[in-house]
């Protein structure tokens, strides 16, 4: 059992979702409450991950990463670090990576909220952010909670972009995933059964999480 | 007072003017896309319109010219929707408490003293779902109340109910207002609604008030035939003014029938007229009575309905083409009469109620 494999990946998927719960809450809210010019084409380009092969998405964040690209060179004349083959460069594609789970779940939960809600809050005095946090936050919290558990669990598992971006290097890029596919090619399947056994818990255990908190909590609010 | 001038051709055509008086109920009416929810959302400051003026209290709430456009938080507004738009994770308490200013957010007897004016003590703790229709439309009104609001704007509220829960909130709302000093604007398509709660209406069609008035005024004294249509006024027949030595008389058909005060109009001029049908007297065929020469018009029962009393008789008059006029009569008149469908039957034109109107 990888123990540093599985730091990694666990840190990597907190402050990946983490830092989902903002990001996704502001492009969700900007979806579900206004329609502008390019609007459909934003949606599009936060949900392309999901269909994108995700050995396609790592070259392309690879080559955007790069210290000779824009982005990259920024990044080195900054902090005098590469991204790419590091862990911050893997933090920063695996939010591009879990982008549409953090984001469409949150969009959804916030377009069943009424608009009358949303204007009944307003005339009743509450500004644009105190309507936010007391009215619609709460009610959008199921599908908040499913984009916190999804990404997490997203991120936790992800192969191709992983390998593109961070290789392997352990202690800094190195996932559970990656160690599994070590271990198989190893042939060392213990390790890796016991690897897998331990995603396949977590992975199970966050969308039972989800799922009892949105039962109860359909039994005191019916949205 | 609350006063509104609205102006846009787009998205939706907007020429609105009206007003409403402290501790007033204005009702808006007119049919499905005729604006009226988008004259109440311009009022309420949630949609702001291309031109125009919103003043309540002498305070200005949207001038185009001046560029002021209040917020709906600036605008001291309640407002009650037609789903009532409760906050569903909220209880009947916390709904009303975020209402509150915030100096008032532990004022118990605030809250318990709304809870009272709307029927609604004991069930503060109880969310939106666990309340009935008629409890979840109080609930929105105490917290349209909580704000304590310069004027109470209600979207369709009696909409989403059921007639007994209905007829019930209609007695509440009358007995409320007494208690209440800002104007209430309220809007329905439901005419005898309107009818029974407002001080004054309004009639919207495509955007455009086309006459604010008394219900009374409105029903039975449209001032064109536009409103007339949109009131779905019955007995509305169109004819011709005729000046005699005698006074001003209406042609219609083969009838001639005698006028009151008729100053706007002009001889041979071509108008449209209304009678109310509560104005069209039954001659009884045992008991003449002495006001039965008054425009007296023979015609042929086509049909009769009785309803809470009221029975309604549909009258074909050979004079007029066969034409139906309308007459209301209570119940036990009709059965008194032993009035049947087909049968010969004379009645008077009061002529101080035909309403004549420009075509």
């Amino acid at each position: 059992m990888d123990w540093q494999a599985f730091e990694v990946s666990i840190k990597l998927a907190l402050l990946t979702s983490l830092t989902l719960l903002p990001i996704g809450l502001g492009l969700a809210y900007l979806l579900a409450n206004s329609k502008f010019f390019g609007s459909v084409l934003l949606e599009a380009v936060i949900t392309l991950p999901l269909v994108l092969p995700p050995t396609v998405l790592g070259y392309f964040l690879l080559v955007g990463l790069d210290s000779t690209s824009f982005f990259g060179g920024l990044f080195f004349s900054l902090t005098g670090h590469t991204l790419a083959f590091s862990f911050t460069g893997l933090w920063f594609a695996s939010i591009i990576y879990s982008l549409p789970f953090a984001v469409q779940p949150m969009l959804r939960a916030m377009e069943t909220i009424a608009p009358e809600i949303r204007e009944a809050a307003w005339c009743s005095g509450l500004s644009k952010w105190k309507t936010f946090f007391k009215i619609e936050l709460p009610l959008a919290l199921p599908g908040v909670l499913t984009a916190m558990v999804l990404s997490f669990s997203h991120t936790l598992g992800e192969f191709g972009v992983v390998l593109m971006i961070g290789g392997n290097i352990a202690g800094e890029t190195r996932t559970l995933s990656i160690a599994i596919y070590d271990s198989v090619l190893a042939f060392e399947s213990a390790q890796a059964q016991s690897m897998s056994l331990i995603l396949l818990a977590i992975a199970l255990a966050s969308i039972m999480i989800v799922f009892t908190f949105n039962r109860s909590r359909s039994r005191v609010v019916r949205l | 007072m609350l006063k509104v001038k609205l102006q846009q051709s787009h998205p939706i055509a907007l020429d609105v003017d009206l007003y409403c008086n402290n501790g007033e109920i204005l009702a808006l009416v007119g049919p499905s896309g005729a604006g009226k929810s988008t004259v109440l959302r311009c009022i309420a400051g949630l949609h702001s319109p291309k031109q125009g003026q919103i003043s309540c209290s002498n305070h200005e709430w949207f001038n185009s010219a001046n560029k002021i456009d209040l917020t709906p938080q600036q605008r001291r507004i309640g407002i009650v929707f037609q789903n009532y738009a409760l906050f569903p994770h909220l209880t009947v308490k916390q709904n009303i408490c975020l209402a509150l200013d915030k100096s008032e957010h532990t004022n118990t007897q605030k809250i318990d003293n709304l809870l009272a004016q709307v029927n609604l003590t004991g069930l503060e703790q109880r969310y939106p779902e666990q309340l009935s229709g008629g409890q979840q439309q109080r609930v929105a009104i105490a917290r349209a109340l909580a704000r304590e609001p310069d004027v109470l704007l209600l979207d369709e509220p009696f909409s989403a109910v059921d007639k007994v829960t209905r007829r019930k909130l209609y007695l509440e709302l009358n007995s409320l207002r007494q208690q209440l000093r800002m104007p209430i604007i309220f809007v329905t398509h439901d005419l005898d609604e309107a009818a029974m709660l407002a001080d004054s209406m309004v009639v919207l069609h495509h955007g455009k008030t086309l006459q604010q008035g008394s219900p009374q005024q409105i029903m039975y004294q449209p001032d064109n035939v536009a409103v007339a249509k949109q009131v779905d006024v019955r007995n509305l027949f169109e004819g011709q003014i005729v000046m005699t030595e005698e006074g001003h008389q209406l042609h219609w058909h083969d009838l001639v029938l005698e006028l009151g005060d008729i100053e706007p109009f002009h001889h041979q001029q071509a108008i449209c007229w209304t009678i109310s049908p509560a104005k069209v007297i039954l001659h009884q065929r045992v008991r003449p009575s002495r006001g039965e020469q008054e425009n007296p018009i023979a015609g042929q029962i086509v049909e009769i309905l009785t309803l809470r009393g009221i029975t309604t008789i549909l009258v074909a008059v050979s004079k007029a083409n066969n034409l139906i006029i309308q007459m209301d009569v209570s119940e036990h008149v009709a059965q008194r009469n032993s009035l049947q469908k087909g049968q010969q039957i004379t009645m008077s034109i009061i002529a101080s109620a035909i309403h004549l109107m420009n075509r």
